[in-house]
């Protein structure tokens, strides 16, 4: 994928533009857009629920005060149901209630699988990472072998994961090695890329500088443009982070592996008709486990490299 | 085809064909049996004697990635060019959006197809669309935004109204933004509906059809499907491709594209 | 003849002009109390070191930013006024060319936005192509096209529609000198064919004096005028006047002006383009 360059022509020596950097105030609005957007959403969740979904009664002692309320949707069509979207409060209270009749609260047992899955991913990530970051190198390296093989790493992600997934446990037999196999197959590719792009990244007066050094090219490698890529490395690491969940969750899935969320997903879908807030659960912790790893990237990312790069954007 | 263009695919070409012979051949000479990567002419076999089913495949799996494609990039392009409109929203609703690009949408998956139920197109066009949402809505804002600061001083000096920013500088300045999502899109929308079926779906749809041929250890068949799902991948990302070098011939006469 | 005074009208009037960045402990006083009148038809310069507000000025006076104290007229309306009458024609150092654009549609960009018939945009820019020498080129885009080229460009598309004052900041400040004075030249020319006022930022004495009819030297920490140079250089303006003994004299004067008003040996500043090298030291470290 190319890069998505700044359009409008022209080499002014001064800074083009000042990146604000994201300080406290910045921060603060970022929160509250979140606040908002869960809200929102929320709000049209249940608000679908009020005017269209099924009737429901509120039944309860609250701090001595007795609550007892019961709601009729005005409408007949209901597009809302239970079934379809469960109360968030259901979802909330699903986490709390045993996952088996007298067992450990299904979040607890969620946070098991969510971490389970997380090691996979991890796993896959990091072998990924490092076949892109190999994969990179060699190509800026070699112009021949990028003409030659990059149009198949493009192409690679075409091939529907899932289509090769069962064949992969098949030929690695099921267990969580293919489920890795799989995590590492969505996350070389984005890292493969944007290692391209970074290690090409460099100021070409930079190459010429070592060139008077007469520097080798591994050093040119190690003292310009690893450091050079290193943004881009990230940018990409945090869109791997979140594939890598996603191919674990689906290896999982086809491989049969029975501790993680995968399995978790399949097994709460086919007892949907009776209890639908638990698959909600499962997935809600899918999301998290999501946005931690790409969370602790990007907290990697800041403590690494604080105040020694600019922000490389364009790249998704 | 101009001869730069030859040298810039001809390697790509080459290996292509290297492979292909190089499989077919060594399988062949050392006799192997492969069933879990059987040769390439096999497969190419099974392929035209499925023909009929795996056409309904296509075109049942097919229409789930484009609509969900259609949906989510027009969606997203929308919710894009509002947030980019005022900086309060931009920078509340990026940072969230990013974050849920990381949100594993696929899980969603049986959530659709207990909506939906497992005949209808729709649980997997809703999963595409989602996918897609993210990328192509937050790309649109970046392009919108990213704007060299002297040019907006330009546009500025010639009091130019909040339209004409948009349409004369804006606008052009998010295109290759723009396309650069329509491209992770394009192969996003064919691997969630794929997958997506995985949960679900008619029994001649790509994702089932490779999930039950595999089970039922048909590698040439389950193949044949998996190399006309990777097609219809590589055919809509080459049409974006087409699309972007149509709409904008400026950007692809200065660079190479790959 | 000399062009030191000129009695037209008032087109520029500044009054007491101070602008603060920021707020609080980080303020920084980049321009106080600023007098400044410009005549029709003249061309002014703004020269002084690194920091000293030129640019700031110039923006001011296009109302690009707005003044912290003080007022500016132009044509004897605020400067916002001005802007939406369509007044300014604005050249910066980087040319700032679309790439989407042919070079003859970059110049019909203003135009568009003004609301000029297709004709009539077609018409001018093919003028302005003629007038910058590049006819050959119109249907280029602007990246087959050298710094140089490219600049001319951008005054083209300045001059397009016909601004009563043209406002430059430092056009010239990334071309090589050979470039730099046949580029002199050319503006010298297409100011004497248009008589559009001009108000002209730049680092380089020569520039400065070759081009100007005043010359306004500016210090910095904070941002003053520090003197104003008349030029009394013959109109015509040749390679010859480049070696004449009055040109030598005058660019002497501006030189020890600045001198005068330097805070210290911080405040200098190389002259020249800026033509070494750098590395991304960000990328370095």
């Amino acid at each position: 994928m190319t890069t998505a360059t700044r359009s409008v022509r022209g080499a002014s020596p001064r800074p083009a533009a000042i990146v604000e950097a994201p300080g406290g105030h910045s921060k603060r609005r970022q929160l509250a857009g979140l606040v908002i957007v869960l809200g929102a959403l929320v709000v049209l969740w249940e608000g679908t629920k009020w005017i269209a979904g099924d009737p429901w009664r509120i039944h309860a002692t609250i701090a001595g005060i007795g609550i007892d309320y019961e709601h009729f949707p005005p409408l007949k069509w209901r597009i809302a149901d239970d079934l379809s979207l469960p109360h968030v409060w259901d979802i909330v209270r699903a986490f709390v209630d045993p996952a088996q009749r007298g067992g450990a609260p299904l979040g607890a047992v969620l946070l098991g699988q969510a971490a389970f899955t997380f090691a996979e991913a991890l796993a896959g990530f990091v072998i990924g990472g490092l076949l892109g970051l190999g994969l990179g190198v060699f190509f800026v390296h070699s112009r021949l072998a990028e003409r030659a093989l990059v149009p198949y790493v493009v192409a690679s992600q075409t091939v529907p994961i899932l289509a090769i997934a069962p064949i992969v446990v098949v030929a690695i037999k099921a267990d969580w090695v293919s489920v890795m196999a799989v995590s590492a197959y969505l996350t070389f590719f984005p890292v493969t890329i944007a290692s391209l792009r970074g290690l090409r990244a460099v100021d070409p007066r930079a190459i010429e500088l070592f060139r008077s050094y007469a520097a080798t090219r591994r050093q040119v490698l190690w003292q310009l443009r690893l450091p050079t890529s290193v943004p881009y490395l990230f940018t990409a690491f945090r869109v791997a982070a979140a594939a890598s969940i996603i191919g674990a969750i689906i290896g999982e899935q086809t491989a049969g592996v029975a501790a993680g969320l995968g399995s978790a997903i399949i097994n709460y879908n086919q007892y949907y008709i009776s209890a639908p807030e638990r698959l909600w659960a499962t997935i809600v912790m899918s999301t998290f486990v999501g946005l931690f790893f790409v969370g602790a990237i990007t907290l990697a990312e800041t403590i690494l490299t604080r105040d020694r790069y600019r922000p490389v954007e364009g790249l998704l | 085809m101009t001869a730069s263009a030859i040298r810039e695919w001809l390697p790509a070409a080459v290996v292509f064909v290297v492979v292909l012979v190089a499989w077919e051949v060594s399988l062949l000479a050392f006799g192997i049996k492969s069933f879990l990567i059987p040769r390439p002419s096999v497969i190419a076999e099974s392929l035209v004697a499925d023909w009929s089913t795996l056409s309904r495949g296509v075109l049942f799996t097919g229409t789930e990635a484009v609509g969900g494609l259609v949906v989510g990039v027009g969606l997203g392009t929308i919710a894009g060019l509002a947030t980019a409109r005022w900086a309060t929203a931009r920078e509340m609703l990026l940072p969230v959006a990013v974050g849920a690009s990381t949100i594993p949408i696929i899980a969603f998956a049986p959530i659709t197809l207990n909506w939906f139920g497992p005949e209808s197109i729709l649980p997997r066009l809703t999963i595409v669309a989602l996918m897609v949402f993210f990328p192509v809505m937050i790309n649109t804002v970046r392009g919108l935004t990213n704007v060299e600061p002297a040019a907006l001083e330009l546009l500025t000096s010639y009091a130019a109204s909040q339209s004409q920013t948009l349409a004369k500088l804006r606008a052009p300045n998010a295109l290759p933004y723009w396309f650069t999502a329509l491209r992770i899109a394009t192969t996003l929308s064919v691997i969630g509906a794929v997958v997506g079926e995985f949960f679900g779906g008619p029994l001649y749809s790509l994702g089932i059809y490779i999930t039950l041929e595999t089970g039922h250890s048909r590698y040439p068949t389950a193949w044949a499907a998996i190399v006309l799902a990777c097609a219809m991948g590589i055919a809509l990302y080459l049409a974006a491709v087409a699309l972007e070098r149509l709409v904008m011939p400026w950007r692809s006469a200065r660079e190479i594209v790959r | 003849m000399t062009m030191d005074v000129r009695p037209g009208p008032v087109v520029v009037e500044a009054a007491g002009i101070g602008k603060i960045f920021g707020s609080g402990h980080a303020a920084v006083t980049a321009l106080e109390s600023i007098d400044l009148t410009i005549r029709q038809g003249e061309f002014v310069s703004l020269i002084g070191p690194s920091g000293c507000g030129k640019s700031t000025l110039l923006r001011l006076i296009g109302d690009l930013t707005a003044p912290t104290s003080g007022t500016i007229r132009v044509n004897g309306k605020p400067a916002e006024r001005a802007r939406l009458d369509r007044d300014y024609g604005m050249v910066f150092q980087a040319p700032v060319l679309m790439d989407w654009r042919t070079v003859a549609r970059n110049i019909e960009l203003p135009l568009e936005i003004m609301g000029f018939p297709a004709d009539e945009r077609r018409r001018r820019a093919g003028d302005l192509l003629r007038l910058v020498e590049l006819e050959a080129f119109a249907e280029r885009h602007p990246w087959e096209l050298s710094g140089g080229m490219q600049q001319r460009v951008a005054i083209a598309r300045a001059l397009s529609f016909d601004p009563k004052i043209l406002l430059m900041d430092e056009p010239f400040g990334a071309l090589d000198e050979m470039t730099r004075e046949r580029m002199n030249a050319e503006l010298m020319n297409i100011w004497q064919r248009t008589g559009t006022t001009i108000v002209f930022v730049t680092h380089s004495i020569p520039e400065a004096v070759f081009l100007s009819s005043r010359v306004v030297v500016m210090s910095a920490r904070p941002g003053r005028i520090a003197q104003v140079v008349n030029i009394d250089l013959p109109a015509e303006r040749s390679i010859e006047t480049r070696e004449s003994e009055r040109y030598f004299e005058l660019i002497t004067r501006v030189r020890e002006a600045l001198r005068r008003h330097e805070p210290g040996e911080e405040g200098s500043e190389p002259g020249g383009p800026a033509g070494t090298a750098r590395v991304r030291a960000e990328g370095l470290a």
